[in-house]
């Protein structure tokens, strides 16, 4: 199934702002994650399709997927 | 030596310098700031006339080597919202006023004759002069003269035109280390300065140090504190990207509040986005990291290039990016940056002027996404008083006053910040229930609801918020008086080690045993003091409440609107 997958801050350096990938069903943002060589424990937030998700969700067709290191403001 | 109040009566031009009394010993900055508007101005009176008082007090560690401990805190009863009111910045002058044995400066009365002054602090005297050649001035033009004058070792607090003006949204400028302006932004605390005929402090150097009442007990705290700052990645990201990396995760929310509050995502996010301005802020050679007090391990401020390499503006703060750009639809850094650069200038909020022009755009004033009319209407227009921009220099409940708008994002007549209250509900809680109208600082529930700090609440649901809002506003009240940065929340969130770290320098400093049961009980006190002022002034329940249109009008992309009852907000103040 194809997904999106996006990348924000540092997470990008070196991978990529937005692709869209073909991942087999029932993947996990946290198989993501690792796939992209992405340390687990760098991860803040992982959202998919604008909400917050655990790294054992499954993801679905068409599946927006945002992994954001740990970052804060105000 | 003693702290000592420092009192300048502007009517009969007197000055007094004088002990602490025992029940303001133990405050500092918003805590000793609320208490002394709490006991001295009428609840009722007119923010702009001779019963209100500025006062301005460092925090309790403010002058010491403790760690991003160099807030200032101005209060008043804001003529914006006609509350009690503190803003806060970093800047030069809280660590200045502090060592030179300050504990406050309150500046009262009201001006007899049409002349204008500035005021000099040194470690003996307050002295008041008649000041001509600066009025009318900008806050860079005052940087460069005072430093002229004296030198640039002096601390300044000024106001710009907008504060001259007395408009509502003029903000009180703090002068840096490299000598540009940190603003005391909200709520037109500029404009009580600008009543009382003050256009600038200055503040002399000193070399003398602030005591400490246990030099190794401090010391042993300080370090224990600053690493716990240094080593949260958050603390890191900050200093990387600056405020404005929340940009794109505020907007991958789905509560970026676009068009004047119309939409929770802007297609333009990624051009004002705070991966965008750090690779354009290299590439322009300017500094992605930059600290507005000395002692700043964090670092979140910035120096933005314009095209040409040189310096347009620092302190580029999310908020003012979201506000200009997202909220005006403006897309374009170099823009939001110019406007930036002219709201320091005039010394108006940033905050409260981008959502007015936002309003403007809805008004049918200007077109959405025109950052060039936005700068000339701020140069042209707000800086020279029009009757068009002293509309906008009053606010966005002026311009929606004024051009028919009901569109209009305020609580209490302040404009509500860079997070929607309908998709993330939790903020919406403390835009209601602040003391000072709508203000994300005041009890910052994004870092649990978006960020995952300090656990997790699901921003799209009410359950858990009103407690959410009431713990973080309790704790910021007590922040928000030692001095301290409120960035340090991050750490103090997830890092075990520094709160204690933070009580322990208190406790150092003062030669006291504070617990963390004290320092709360500090934060529900200065609640409760503010809340009692404002029912005072006439505030009830019913001003705790949002914008009808958060109601009615569902927030695309997740199509939710504003649902708490006012029964359930007024919870709030079950404690």
């Amino acid at each position: 199934m194809e997904i999106t997958v996006k990348l924000f801050a540092y997470f990008r350096d070196g991978r990529f702002i937005e692709a869209a990938s073909n991942v087999s069903e029932d993947t996990t943002p946290q198989q993501v994650i690792t796939s992209l060589d992405i340390d687990l424990d760098d991860v803040g937030v992982i959202m998919v399709n604008h909400r917050h998700a655990a790294l054992d969700y499954q993801l679905k067709p068409a599946d927006i997927l945002a992994i954001f290191p740990k970052i804060g403001g105000g | 030596m003693a702290d000592k109040i420092y009192r300048v009566n502007i009517t009969d031009l007197t000055t007094s310098i004088e002990d602490v009394p025992a029940d303001w010993a133990g405050l500092g900055g918003r805590g000793l700031t609320s208490t002394i508007i709490a006991a001295e101005v009428e609840p009722e009176c007119h923010p702009l006339g001779g019963k209100n008082k500025l006062v301005i007090a460092p925090g309790m560690l403010s002058g010491t080597v403790a760690a991003n401990s160099g807030r200032i805190s101005i209060g008043g009863k804001s003529p914006l919202t006609g509350t009690i009111k503190e803003a806060n910045a970093g800047g030069t002058a809280a660590q200045m006023l502090a060592k030179l044995g300050c504990k406050a400066i309150v500046i009262e009365g009201m001006p007899k004759g049409e002349g204008w002054y500035n005021l000099h602090i040194t470690d003996d005297s307050i002295t008041i002069n008649e000041e001509s050649e600066l009025i009318g001035k900008g806050n860079f033009a005052i940087v460069d003269t005072v430093t002229s004058r004296m030198d640039e070792k002096h601390g300044i607090i000024s106001i710009g035109p907008a504060g001259e003006m007395k408009m509502l949204s003029a903000n009180i400028s703090i002068k840096d280390p490299d000598s540009h302006v940190r603003s005391c932004g909200r709520g037109g605390l500029g404009a009580v300065m600008g009543s009382k005929h003050i256009k600038f402090i200055s503040i002399a150097p000193t070399d003398a140090k602030v005591e400490i009442a246990d030099q190794e007990a401090f010391t042993a705290a300080n370090r224990a504190f600053t690493k716990a700052l240094v080593d949260n990645p958050i603390s890191q990201a900050l200093g990387q990207y600056g405020s404005n990396v929340l940009v794109n995760i505020i907007n991958e929310s789905g509560g970026l509040p676009t068009r004047n509050f119309t939409s929770g995502q802007f297609d333009g996010h990624e051009k004002i986005s705070g991966e965008t301005m750090y690779d354009t802020i290299v590439e322009r050679k300017g500094k992605p990291k930059h600290n507005c007090h000395k002692g700043c391990v964090i670092q979140c401020s910035q120096i933005y290039n314009d095209l040409n390499g040189n310096y347009k503006t620092s302190g580029f703060e999310y908020e003012s990016i979201w506000a200009m750009g997202a909220d005006c639809c403006v897309d374009d850094l170099d823009h939001i940056a110019e406007a930036d650069h002219l709201m320091d200038d005039i010394g108006i909020d940033s905050i409260e002027t981008s959502v007015a022009m936002g309003v403007a755009m809805e008004g049918g004033v200007l077109e959405f996404g025109d950052g060039a009319e936005v700068c000339r209407i701020l140069k042209e227009e707000v800086a020279t008083g029009s009757a068009l921009g002293r509309i906008i220099g009053c606010g966005a409940g002026s311009v929606g006053r004024a051009f028919g708008v009901t569109r209009v994002p305020v609580v209490k007549n302040q404009a509500i910040p860079a997070y929607d209250p309908r998709s993330i509900k939790g903020i919406g809680i403390t835009y209601a229930t602040s003391t000072q109208g709508a203000d994300h600082t005041m009890g910052y529930t994004i870092a649990t609801e978006i960020l995952g700090v300090g656990g997790t609440v699901d921003p799209l649901s009410k359950e858990g918020q009103v407690e959410l809002s009431r713990n973080l506003q309790i704790a910021t009240a007590a922040i928000d008086s030692t001095g301290m940065c409120l960035f340090i929340a991050f750490a103090a969130l997830d890092d075990e080690h520094c709160l204690p770290a933070l009580i322990d320098m208190l406790n150092a400093r003062f030669g006291i045993s504070l617990t963390a049961d004290d320092v709360t009980s500090l934060g529900m006190s200065i609640l409760k003091t503010e809340h009692a002022f404002n029912e005072a002034a006439g505030f009830t329940n019913v001003d705790d409440r949002l914008p009808e249109f958060f109601s009615e009008e569902p927030l695309a992309p997740h199509n939710v609107v504003w649902d708490f009852t006012g029964k359930e907000i007024d919870t709030f103040w079950d404690f």
